[in-house]
């Protein structure tokens, strides 16, 4: 089987034979993070033009089509543009405080790349707490938002920031317990081992219509979480002209705006490896045959082909749906999302007891 | 029963919002629903809607006669004063005197479009054209006059 896991191998004995373990792990270090940032700029411009493009097609229009082939370079010209702005820092701010700002959501994205599986035996840091880890990165973004509103020194920046802090702190709720009833079900908080409990099936096949229902919690709570619309409370163009980015211009802008996409990456990714299995070829059950032909596709673009479609389904909602209010936004958590989020758990701790699932 | 309503709520909020998304997702797959023009590149096969409204015409046969009687209808109508019609007297067949339309003069640049105009008008004889490329260097070159040199009232109306 072809796989990205003999480079890094390949790489790894080189590094280790060539120099002294301690550079051999520095330089290791440096290549990681010279590849997640080259990931990210990837990313934002992959992703930048996909919203385009779906956005325009799902309101009958055509979208950007001029630069490049179909406007497919369209994305890096706007970033070419936004670098180039002059990274403007009004007089009356916190100086600290909002050039930092962009920087903690920056790295609160990136930290958030170390436990994802992005092929068989190719992750940065399979630590044993790996979902753990992720719940408690993602709500550090809450802290960049919060720093970018109150350092504006604008009314418009510290309502949207406080609404977003409202938001986040209650959605997490609901997203933790989604990702539990897969930890519950699995029995392991290591994303490697989630990914191999799901070699005879995905878990949203597996685990009957609770894992169908913590599925859709997951999906809705991610995109509160991530301050997409229809949950775009933070940023509410229509109310507060920006929310938390209305004084940013320029690169500090675009880092906010990469950051936003990295997280719909990362959410997405969690979710596919959680439900979908990750980079696991689609098995059923040992139906042998469809198996062995189903591990002919590369792990790498089943998961990559999954993320992508998760991100595609959340982009859809975007736009489709029309914005919620703030209260009706806390009303849908804690009305609706928190109880049968609760009530699903316990149906999931019931089959997980009986192995009831497949 | 409050939990069946609890419930019903689910079910309603589920079912529109599956039907909103049915609907983005045949615009996402049906790329012929797409309405934009791309316009400067595509005069040639612009697709304009039916009622949309560019100027005031006046349609000429092929005798160079026109429906215009003079009557001012439009200029009554007219909200913006963008209409001004200029009467004059001739001898018809019979040797009367009879009023006719000397100049319709009409100032584009004042017009809005509301379509009262036509729709005063008793005799059909103006319309709204669909040419939309108004712009000149002079302001002058919008005040046009509608009926041709020469033209005629066609023969019955009245």
């Amino acid at each position: 089987m072809w796989s990205f896991s003999k480079l890094t191998d390949l790489i790894h004995a080189w590094l280790y034979e060539t120099f002294s373990p301690a550079w051999a792990l520095a330089l290791e270090m440096v290549m990681v993070g010279v590849a997640a940032i080259g990931l990210f700029a990837m990313l934002g411009l992959v992703l930048v033009i996909m919203e385009r493009k779906v956005s325009a097609y799902m309101q009958i229009r055509l979208g950007p089509n001029r630069v490049g082939p179909k406007g497919m370079l369209q994305s890096l010209a706007d970033t070419l543009k936004l670098l180039v702005k002059e990274g403007m820092t009004p007089n009356g701010v916190d100086r600290v405080l909002f050039n930092l700002a962009p920087l903690v959501a920056m790295i609160a994205a990136m930290l958030l790349l170390a436990p994802i599986a992005f092929a068989k035996d190719f992750q940065i840091w399979d630590l044993n707490i790996g979902v753990l880890y992720i719940t408690a990165i993602s709500s550090l973004n809450v802290i960049a938002i919060l720093m970018a509103g109150w350092s504006s020194n604008n009314k418009y920046s510290l309502l949207g920031a406080m609404r977003s802090g409202a938001q986040i702190v209650s959605y997490e709720l609901s997203a933790g317990l989604s990702i539990l009833t897969i930890v519950v079900l699995s029995g392991s908080l290591q994303i490697s081992d989630i990914v191999t409990s799901q070699s005879n099936g995905w878990w949203i096949f597996k685990g009957h219509i609770p894992a169908i229902i913590a599925f859709v919690i997951f999906l809705i709570a991610a995109t509160a979480e991530t301050n997409r619309a229809p949950f775009d409370m933070a940023e509410a163009e229509s109310e507060l002209t920006g929310g938390f980015h209305t004084e940013y211009s320029g690169m500090k802008f675009a880092l906010f705006f990469l950051a936003e996409y990295i997280n719909v990456f990362v959410v997405c990714a969690v979710g596919a490896t959680l439900f979908l299995g990750g980079w696991m070829p689609l098995h059923i059950g040992s139906l042998d045959w469809f198996n062995h032909a189903m591990d002919y596709i590369p792990s790498s673009i089943w998961f990559f082909g999954k993320t992508f479609f998760l991100i595609f389904v959340m982009m859809w909602f975007r736009w489709t749906f029309p914005r919620l209010r703030i209260d009706q936004l806390l009303t849908l958590e804690w009305k609706y999302l928190l109880p049968i989020g609760m009530v699903n758990i316990l149906l999931v701790t019931v089959i997980a007891i009986l192995k009831w699932h497949f | 029963m409050f939990l069946k309503d609890y419930f019903n709520d689910i079910a309603q909020a589920v079912g529109s919002l599956l039907s909103g998304m049915r609907r983005t997702g045949y615009y996402f797959t049906h790329h012929k629903e797409i309405i934009t023009e791309q316009y400067p590149d595509n005069r040639a096969t612009l697709v304009l809607p039916e009622r949309f409204r560019g100027e005031v015409v006046m349609p000429h046969n092929g005798q160079n006669e026109h429906r215009c009687t003079g009557c001012t209808a439009c200029e009554l109508a007219c909200p913006n004063g963008t209409i001004k019609i200029v009467t004059k007297f001739e001898l018809n067949a019979e040797g009367k005197r009879k009023k006719a339309v000397d100049a319709f003069v009409y100032h584009l640049e004042l017009c809005t479009m509301c379509n009262l105009c036509i729709q005063a008008c008793p005799t059909d004889a103006i319309k709204m054209a669909q040419s939309f490329e108004h712009s000149v260097y002079d302001r002058s070159q919008l005040t046009k006059i509608l009926n041709k040199p020469e033209s005629k009232l066609q023969e019955g109306v009245e």
